[in-house]
């Protein structure tokens, strides 16, 4: 019962994790910290597709984006406190991921890939033109709201605790969905499709809700960024933005628990590194996405418990 | 005049957008080509088509090779840097998950525009068209550059032949026979991990002939690949792989419409093809052309 149902060298492994957020700030630059934390719940929003649901999301930066955007709007000028802003970013990404996760999942495989991507762009070239996302300036100067209305957050070690709960939430939430009966049939499904469908099992309303599930978190995740920072803009929304999150999960180790959050550590660490030279991100991005495809496809965590026979 | 509109400058507006469908249709066969045989969505397809422009671009500053001879050089090239590719790298996916293959060559696309980033700069620089092709040429209702009615004429004309080539000619029954059935096809005597080689070898180098053909339109840059190739696979999306007439007739009727709608309402342009493709979605799942599932 207490254990939620984690084993052993997964309790021992959040353990880890929790005292890390908790002493973290201690070495590392809290911001950094907190931009880690944000695209390492996002990248396990992603995990909940491509590894339990076996759905290849080329877009999944859409829903990350527009979380940005709405939750710096509704900071900047609505005034809105933070925890509302971030739920709003989540709640208006999930409706945005309900329409388009019923339009994408009518195909299946690669299809499922092209479709979702194409579907980002469209939102890309939508937030290009929309008003209330200020176009190529994006929403700048964006307030830290009030948590709850009077907990001031301007102090990063304050917005850092905030960050770090909602983050150990989503963390935990995910790893309950994986868990549950829902989460079972999501994996039947990746595993036979055909099989789940035979047993009675509606698969489209399972992928719908698990897309949904999905955005949602991608879309509080991205609305905690914006807040942290204090600016939402284009470069949320785009491809590369996706790819790079796709990555993460690729090296980390897809449809383990802890892959995504080990692959966001070294994707931002290597970014903050390598930004000086501009283009050898990319360079970098790419010899990666080809180093984990060709001889490494279980990822860092997927080799590591595969090592020690444990799941991680 | 029609409904209050005059019609000349819509019907111009259209022909322009032939220009750019003329580079969705030569993609998105090339696309369904490797897509019939390999069963991967080539994704690094427009950063080769990125590379055919580069190359078109470096043939003529460091050889002084210029279009004509680059028309056959570069695709040969970029089909040679295909083969390798296919040999060293996905020849070895074919055995696992269809996503692997996607992932692979997203990831060489993202090296290709990298290092072409590095080398040439993001903004891009500029290729002047042929000597013989400048000026306009008058068409009747319109004028049009010389050169953009040769792309348009150019590619259809390839994107038939390729189509001829598979429909009429011993090898492409073959290639259609291994697309159904490789295992049997093989057991007949048929070389097919020589024929997939080749056949992914062709694609990229049509993906390369795309590119040259786009330099002097388009200024050659190291977006110009990623930049198309989201459109493409609406395109593809849209048309269904099922068919390479298909997604010949689908790549030139988007590129038509796309005109349509920047002569009627600009802002538009650059998001019906994926409102087009969300209407298919809804309405024919399998696409237009394609196969249902």
């Amino acid at each position: 019962m207490f254990s939620l149902g984690f084993t052993r060298p997964q309790l021992i492994a959040l353990a880890v994790m929790v005292a890390v957020i908790a002493i973290a700030p201690m070495a590392v630059y809290p911001v950094f910290m907190m931009k880690i934390m944000c695209f390492a719940l996002f990248a396990c929003a992603f995990n909940l597709l491509i590894g339990y649901v076996g759905l290849l999301s080329f877009g999944h930066a859409a829903y990350f984006g527009m979380g940005c955007y709405l939750s710096a709007y509704a900071a900047k000028h609505w005034g809105f406190p933070a925890e509302i802003c971030v739920l709003l970013g989540g709640i208006v990404a999930a409706a945005m991921g309900a329409v388009f996760g019923a339009i994408a999942i009518k195909r299946q495989g690669i299809y499922f890939s092209m479709i979702t991507l194409a579907l980002a762009q469209f939102t890309y070239f939508l937030c290009t033109q929309m008003a209330f996302t200020g176009g190529e300036d994006g929403i700048q100067n964006v307030p830290r709201p009030f948590l709850l209305g009077f907990l001031s957050l301007s102090n990063d070690m304050a917005i850092y605790w905030m960050v770090a709960v909602v983050f150990l939430v989503g963390f935990l939430a995910i790893f309950r969905i994986i868990h549950s009966p829902f989460g079972q049939v999501l994996k039947a499904i990746r595993e036979n499709e055909p099989r789940a469908i035979s047993l009675g099992y509606r698969v489209d309303d399972y992928k719908l809700l698990a897309f949904v599930l999905s955005t949602f978190i991608a879309g509080a995740a991205g609305g905690m960024k914006s807040l942290v920072f204090g600016i939402a803009s284009l470069s949320d929304v785009t491809w590369q933005a996706s790819g790079q999150i796709v990555l993460t999960n690729l090296l980390g180790g897809m449809g383990t628990v802890f892959g995504p959050v080990v692959g966001a550590v070294i994707i931002n660490t290597l970014e903050f590194y390598l930004s000086p030279f501009g283009s050898w991100v990319t360079i970098t991005q790419g010899l990666i996405f080809v180093a984990c495809v060709m001889v490494f496809r279980r990822g860092v965590i997927g080799e590591l418990g595969a090592r020690f026979k444990v799941a991680l | 005049m029609l409904f209050g509109y005059n019609l000349s400058p819509i019907l111009a507006q259209s022909v322009l957008g032939m220009v750019n469908g003329a580079f969705y249709a030569l993609l998105s066969l090339g696309l369904a080509i490797i897509f019939g045989l390999l069963n991967i969505i080539n994704f690094a397809h427009g950063a080769l088509y990125m590379l055919g422009a580069v190359v078109s671009y470096l043939l003529l500053h460091f050889l002084g090779i210029g279009y004509w001879p680059a028309l056959v050089l570069a695709p040969l090239i970029v089909g040679a840097f295909g083969v390798l590719l296919e040999r060293t790298m996905i020849n070895r996916l074919y055995k696992l998950d269809h996503l692997y293959g996607l992932l692979l060559t997203f990831g060489v696309a993202l090296i290709l525009e990298g290092i072409v980033r590095n080398s040439i700069g993001s903004s891009g620089v500029t290729y002047s068209v042929p000597e013989a092709l400048r000026g306009a040429t008058r068409l009747g209702f319109m004028i049009m550059p010389t050169y953009r009615l040769w792309v348009v004429v150019a590619s259809f004309v390839i994107c038939i032949t390729t189509w001829l080539i598979l429909e009429k000619t011993p090898i492409g029954a073959t290639l259609r026979a291994a697309t159904e059935n490789a295992a049997l096809v093989q057991s007949f005597g048929v070389n097919v991990p020589r024929l997939i080689t080749l056949t992914y070898g062709a694609g990229v180098g049509l993906a390369g002939l795309a590119g040259v053909m786009a330099a002097p339109v388009y200024s050659v840059n190291p977006n110009m690949g990623s930049d198309v190739i989201i459109v493409v696979f609406a395109v593809v999306v849209i048309g269904g792989m099922g068919s390479i007439l298909g997604s010949i007739l689908t790549g030139f009727g988007l590129g038509l419409l796309e005109g349509l709608t920047k002569s009627i309402y600009p802002e538009a342009s650059g998001v019906v093809v994926f409102v087009l493709m969300i209407v298919v979605l809804l309405t024919r799942p399998a696409g237009l052309f394609g196969k249902a599932a």
